[in-house]
């Protein structure tokens, strides 16, 4: 099993996501953001949070044009796996490989806390080692983490069973408390929070723990 | 030659920042301001030879977006 995840200048939570994919069993590659290329045979890709140049623009948008995300983005539509967690999330939305966009915090302030997630369906590999309705505490740390999609991409997302994670306590505006969704084919998950700073007792809590875990299963499905 | 972009969240779309100068003003007792938005412009000093048309596609692929954003381009 391999992962391959994406280094932008600004990254900061590439190493931690690299830790988690390890522990789960996944050997992992650092890819450079100057790489126009995922090495052969990979599996999944790891787009990490961080502020991907500076959040200059918009975050996450020169990311989204750097040469290693055209990679990333033909990985996806070739059906491959992807996270993107918080600027990964945002990057993957700059790309248009997942819909919508992350806006400002509501409440304008950056917001470094663990928060309360509902998994919202267990039907995608990254979340099926859950079960609908539980609640488990995932960090966020962000501050344009406003989740934000016209009425009707909510309503598509919600009728595709694509949300899949939503905020017990909306924290930060997002559009029906949405912390995370799929895209269409359930292969590329984008989310605001961090189960990968959830994945070992020293982090205060191993919520996260199931997420990585359950990817090892994507080599039965590939 | 040059372009001046504005980029502007689109009407419908809750702006934070826009929301707090609003109040900010209110506090400070220019009670005349019922709304705020706060964009972006961008100047882009282009080379011989350059189209509005291109400068559309920038907006398109990188400077909006278009999810969000709007944006208005003026050629100077």
């Amino acid at each position: 099993m391999k992962a391959a995840i994406v280094v932008f200048p600004g990254s900061n939570c590439d190493r931690d996501l690299a830790v988690a994919f390890e522990r789960a069993g996944f050997d992992v590659s650092m890819v450079w953001h100057k790489d126009s290329e995922l090495p052969a045979g990979v599996d999944i890709v790891g787009v990490p949070g961080g502020f991907s140049y500076g959040d200059y623009l918009r975050c996450g948008a020169i990311a989204a044009q750097s040469p290693i995300c055209k990679a990333v983005v033909d990985h996806a539509n070739r059906g491959g796996y992807a996270i993107g967690i918080c600027n990964g999330f945002q990057v993957l939305t700059e790309t248009g490989v997942l819909p919508g966009a992350l806006l400002r915090n509501a409440g304008l302030k950056y917001i470094c806390r663990t928060v309360d997630l509902k998994i919202t369906t267990t039907d995608s590999i990254f979340t099926q080692g859950y079960s609908v309705g539980d609640v488990i505490g995932v960090p966020i740390a962000h501050h344009d983490g406003n989740y934000y999609a016209d009425a009707e991409t909510v309503a598509q997302l919600q009728g595709e069973d694509r949300v899949a994670f939503s905020y017990a306590d909306n924290p930060n505006g997002s559009v029906a408390d949405i912390a995370g969704i799929l895209s269409e084919n359930r292969r590329v998950l984008g989310m605001m929070p961090h189960p990968e700073r959830a994945a070992d007792e020293a982090h205060g809590g191993t919520d996260g723990v199931a997420v990585f875990r359950a990817l090892t299963s994507i080599v039965a499905t590939a | 030659m040059k372009a001046r972009v504005h980029v502007m969240l689109k009407n419908g779309v809750l702006d934070p920042q826009g929301e707090a100068v609003r109040h900010a003003l209110g506090a400070m007792g220019f009670d005349n301001v019922t709304g705020v938005r706060q964009g972006k412009v961008i100047d882009l000093n282009l080379a011989e030879g350059a189209s509005e048309a291109d400068v559309t596609e920038m907006c398109e692929k990188l400077l909006a977006n278009t999810v969000i954003e709007s944006y208005s381009i003026e050629m100077l």
